[in-house]
């Protein structure tokens, strides 16, 4: 890896990428915090560990291009450049978040970035990928559909029928698997007859290859290489990025089924430190650097808390509202159910 | 005015979208070189081609969900399914997604889509391709569900339903396909918002949708021969319900009863009644009657299969048993 250490220290956008990554890691640490106070409910699914999956294939990407991501998607939306305080609002319920405080953590969208949420139901947001590419196609655009799930999406139907259909129909789409090892609290190994997830893409003739998802600058280089194939005419890819949470499935699971040592041994793969050091150690970065990107970091999440306290609750008349798409004249309205 | 099929409308329907709007294509199974399962849209791939006469896998809850990402993508997809049955393969991309998406991202995503595909019984069929979910897809808000019943509104409902910013679902009942009917040359979009009296009367009101309306309108013949006039109610819409043009009916008639293919518990014909009797108990002279099938999962006999659905016969005894009809022997 060349690190050009001058024009900011940019270089080859692995201190970004640093930086995208800790912000996550921070957003989602305040999160616990604020779970804990009551402040944030329903399901939360955090992403510790696994920042380098979304981070790497979004900084692959265009603006232009879409994103379909799962119900463990803070990192995705924030690295997809949704604003820290649009998700903060959004996980406290106010009209300020990124989708009005109706999806909450599971659901968050934005029209602006293409990001198509926030799908909560396993393989469910992989339908949605190859219809949007399918338009993509239709119309000679362009663009490539990004659509993240997890291994435990690998045992659903619409997991074959999506790579089927996106392979027949020659779709850009990059799938990107972030395998953790466990669907919810069941290990891969107990689930799938083959556990090689590649494989089963390749047997779709989808050009697939697995990736250190630990890794942020390895998966972004691999995802640089299928997003270019696949804007070229190649076809969906598949990248199978080998990852783990370091945190339990969500804010309600006692994390029975992983071994300690197993969780330890994982986390000496940390992505944070693992690049904040190698960036060290080439000269791109300096300590004062890195504690200036914390600062600033810490800053911003204090913000988005601040945005999100001080934001709107919706009122309650508007229970009804975005059920169906408000008539133009009925710009409040929408109630035809 | 000319004489066509139901079926012929229908494609006469499609066919308009598909030169209209760019937007528009048609994706399902055997919708292109097999020319369609019950042969709408036979005729469709020679013209328009097989980008936008597209053959699917029989994986329905792709191609569903495909149909949701293509709207979401600026396309307006007409998605096929077979049956009603097969589309409980793809219930996850309806509910979840088409219904859900808007609501979901504050008003962000709405879902221009149509879905359409046969429902009802009739054919001989058996019990996996001969049901009435359509009552269940009411059930869900940011669905649209429409039910035409004539010639018209099989010619006219597909282009208001492009045009709808949400997604519908346009259920076509299987038995009405091969049935001739009057079609206006110049034919065009109908009203999706309102139901329609399709023959008026002052003595009770009958109240239908789809394949049912044909057997109100004979009940109403029948009845009529014995000094009884019966209203016929089109639904046409299932969702959202036009509740107005019923209760209208109804405060004239005061006596209702409803013709539905669906299985009676939890149907669309107990949400009709509960209505009426929320919002004109004091009209009514009797409860609200319902005709519905038989609980039983259709059974593929003949004779079993008529005795599960609602026949006229049963209509005019659900009449006689609400009194006071007026009539011969009301």
């Amino acid at each position: 890896m060349t690190a050009v250490a001058s024009g900011g220290r940019v270089g080859d956008g692995s201190v970004a990428m640093l930086r995208q990554m800790i912000r996550i890691r921070r957003f989602e640490e305040r999160c616990v915090e604020l779970y804990s106070r009551g402040d944030i409910r329903g399901f939360l699914h955090l992403a510790i560990g696994e920042e380098a999956c979304a981070v790497g294939v979004t900084e692959a990407l265009d603006t232009d291009d879409a994103v379909v991501a799962t119900y463990r998607e803070h990192g995705h939306a924030l690295a997809r450049g949704l604003s820290m305080g649009a998700v903060m609002a959004e996980l406290e319920g106010k009209v300020e978040g990124c989708s009005r405080g109706r999806g909450g953590s599971m659901h968050l969208f934005d029209a602006p970035t293409r990001f198509y949420g926030g799908n909560a139901i396993v393989a469910g947001g992989l339908p949605l990928a190859v219809g949007l590419a399918l338009a993509d196609r239709m119309n000679g655009r362009e663009r490539v559909t990004a659509c993240f799930f997890g291994d435990g999406a690998v045992a659903e139907g619409e997991f074959h029928e999506c790579l089927n259909l996106a392979s027949l129909w020659h779709l850009p789409v990059l799938f990107c698997c972030e395998n953790n090892l466990y669907a919810m609290g069941t290990a891969l190994r107990l689930t799938e007859s083959e556990t090689d997830l590649s494989l089963k893409a390749a047997s779709y003739r989808i050009p697939s290859w697995e990736v250190d998802g630990m890794d942020v600058r390895a998966v972004r280089e691999a995802a640089a290489r299928a997003v270019e194939a696949i804007r070229s005419g190649g076809g969906p890819h598949f990248l199978e990025m080998r990852t783990y949470r370091f945190r339990a499935h969500s804010m309600y699971d006692p994390d029975r089924y992983r071994q300690k040592d197993e969780i330890e041994s994982w986390k000496q793969h940390d992505p944070i430190p693992t690049l904040s050091e190698a960036l060290l150690a080439e000269g791109v970065l300096t300590a004062a650097d890195l504690v200036s990107m914390e600062e600033a970091v810490d800053a911003e999440v204090d913000d988005a808390v601040s945005f999100a306290e001080s934001g709107t609750i919706e009122p309650v008349e508007d229970l009804e509202r975005f059920v169906t798409t408000p008539a133009p004249a009925d710009a409040d309205g929408g109630r035809r159910s | 005015m000319t004489t066509v099929t139901f079926r012929d409308a229908l494609r006469e329907a499609l066919r308009e979208a598909l030169r209209s709007d760019d937007r528009v294509f048609l994706m399902g199974e055997d919708v292109g070189r097999y020319g369609g399962c019950y042969a709408v849209s036979l005729g469709l791939l020679e013209e328009f081609g097989p980008e936008r006469i597209r053959d699917t896998p029989l994986s329905e809850s792709a191609f569903v969900g495909a149909g949701i990402g293509a709207a979401l993508g600026g396309m307006r997809p007409i998605v096929e399914i077979m049956t009603v049955n097969f589309s409980l393969l793809a219930l996850d991309q309806i509910v979840n997604n088409a219904a859900s998406l808007l609501y979901m991202s504050g008003g962000q995503f709405n879902v221009p889509l149509v879905i359409r595909m046969t429902t009802g019984a009739g054919r001989q069929l058996g019990a996996q391709h001969s049901h009435s979910l359509e009552g269940w897809y009411a059930h869900i808000p940011g669905l649209r569900i429409l039910t035409p019943a004539t010639h018209a509104d099989a010619r006219g409902m597909l282009r208001p339903a492009l045009a709808d910013p949400d997604p519908v679902l346009i259920f076509e009942h299987g038995s009405l396909y091969n049935v001739r009917g009057e079609l206006d040359d110049h034919a065009g979009p109908v009203d999706l918002d309102h139901a329609a009296v399709r023959r008026p009367g002052r003595d009770v009101t009958l109240i239908a949708y789809g394949g049912t309306l044909r057997v109100a309108l004979e009940a109403a013949d029948r009845l009529s021969g014995a000094g009884v006039e019966a209203e016929v109610v089109d639904l046409r819409t299932l969702r959202p319900l036009d509740t107005a043009t019923l209760l209208d009916s109804v405060a004239r008639t005061h006596r209702a009863v409803v013709v539905d293919e669906g299985w009676r518990s939890g149907s669309i014909s107990a949400e009709i009644s509960a209505r009426i009797t929320e919002e004109a108990f004091y009209d009514l002279d009797a409860p609200v009657g319902r005709v519905c099938s038989a609980e039983v999962p259709m059974p593929y006999a003949r004779h079993l299969e008529e005795a599960a659905l609602p026949r006229a016969e049963d209509v005019i005894a659900a009449v006689g048993r609400l009194g006071g009809c007026g009539g011969s022997d009301g």
